[in-house]
């Protein structure tokens, strides 16, 4: 499997919580700090700092400091990876089915 | 919100073989030769590969891959026709977890010089930990929608 599976499993399971799919809306519109992300979340700031957490382990966001300011923003690539990993199964299959052609014509 | 709960995918891989369908149909047939294309070739190592060539038989094949991650196979036989379709529904996993179940059809069309062979896969992929809240809600949507943002 050239797409690591524990990669996308931390995608699955980052993307399995509501309150995460919530910030990813969000962040989808353009970045936000951390601290406005909590006020219409209502939850701490110490729970958004651990969802955040979970989706930069993800790779879906990427979060930089600047000043005090941390701030939060998509990482575009972060979705793909379940893309590619789709696309795979099927070229695994297809890798198969060439190797029969080479079985069959032994 | 809609109840979808899981990734679907279906795809179709043709290919043609300058065999009859009777010799593509015995790469299916014959553990030995099923497993060289199957189970062979991927940097793989089989640590198990077994099969019951027959409608409710099935077959197993398990696989380590470089990082020591376990890969299971484990498949069993729909339909079988002889030289003619193979229908198989598969699960695979990972480690301890299932990924994904599929439909998987492989017909043998009598072609000129040889065979057609039409690969059909339907498959429908999981979650991983946090089962039972992922199929709460459309997130299947969600990652449109969210690439349709991000993309334009």
């Amino acid at each position: 499997m050239r797409i690591e599976h524990t990669h996308v499993n931390r995608v699955f399971h980052a993307l399995g919580d509501p309150t995460r799919r919530s910030i990813v809306e969000r962040l989808s519109a353009g970045p936000v700090s951390v601290s406005s992300l909590a006020k219409p979340l209502a939850i701490t700031l110490a729970a958004v700092v651990q969802h955040v957490q979970v989706l930069e382990k993800s790779g879906l966001v990427r979060t930089a400091k600047v000043g005090r300011v941390r701030t939060c923003r998509m990482e575009p690539k972060g979705l793909s990876v379940l893309e590619r990993w789709i696309a795979e199964r099927r070229s695994l299959w297809e890798r198969r089915l060439d190797r029969l052609g080479d079985v069959l014509n032994e | 919100m809609s109840k979808e709960p899981v990734m679907h995918s279906t795809f179709v891989i043709e290919r043609h073989y300058p065999k009859t369908p009777q010799q593509v149909f015995a790469a299916f047939s014959d553990p030995a030769r099923k497993r060289r294309w199957f189970a062979e070739g991927e940097n793989f190592e089989i640590e198990e590969f077994r099969m019951d060539f027959r409608v409710g038989g099935s077959e197993y094949a398990r696989f380590r891959g470089k990082n020591g991650m376990t890969f299971v196979n484990n498949t069993v036989y729909q339909d079988i026709v002889e030289d003619r379709r193979v229908v198989i529904a598969y699960t695979m996993g990972a480690g301890e977890q299932r990924i994904s179940a599929s439909l998987a059809t492989f017909e043998f069309r009598a072609a000129a010089q040889g065979t057609d062979l039409v690969f059909t896969e339907q498959a429908a992929f999981f979650e991983g930990a946090d089962g039972p809240k992922m199929r709460q809600e459309g997130w299947t949507q969600l990652l449109n929608r969210l690439g349709e943002r991000l993309s334009g």
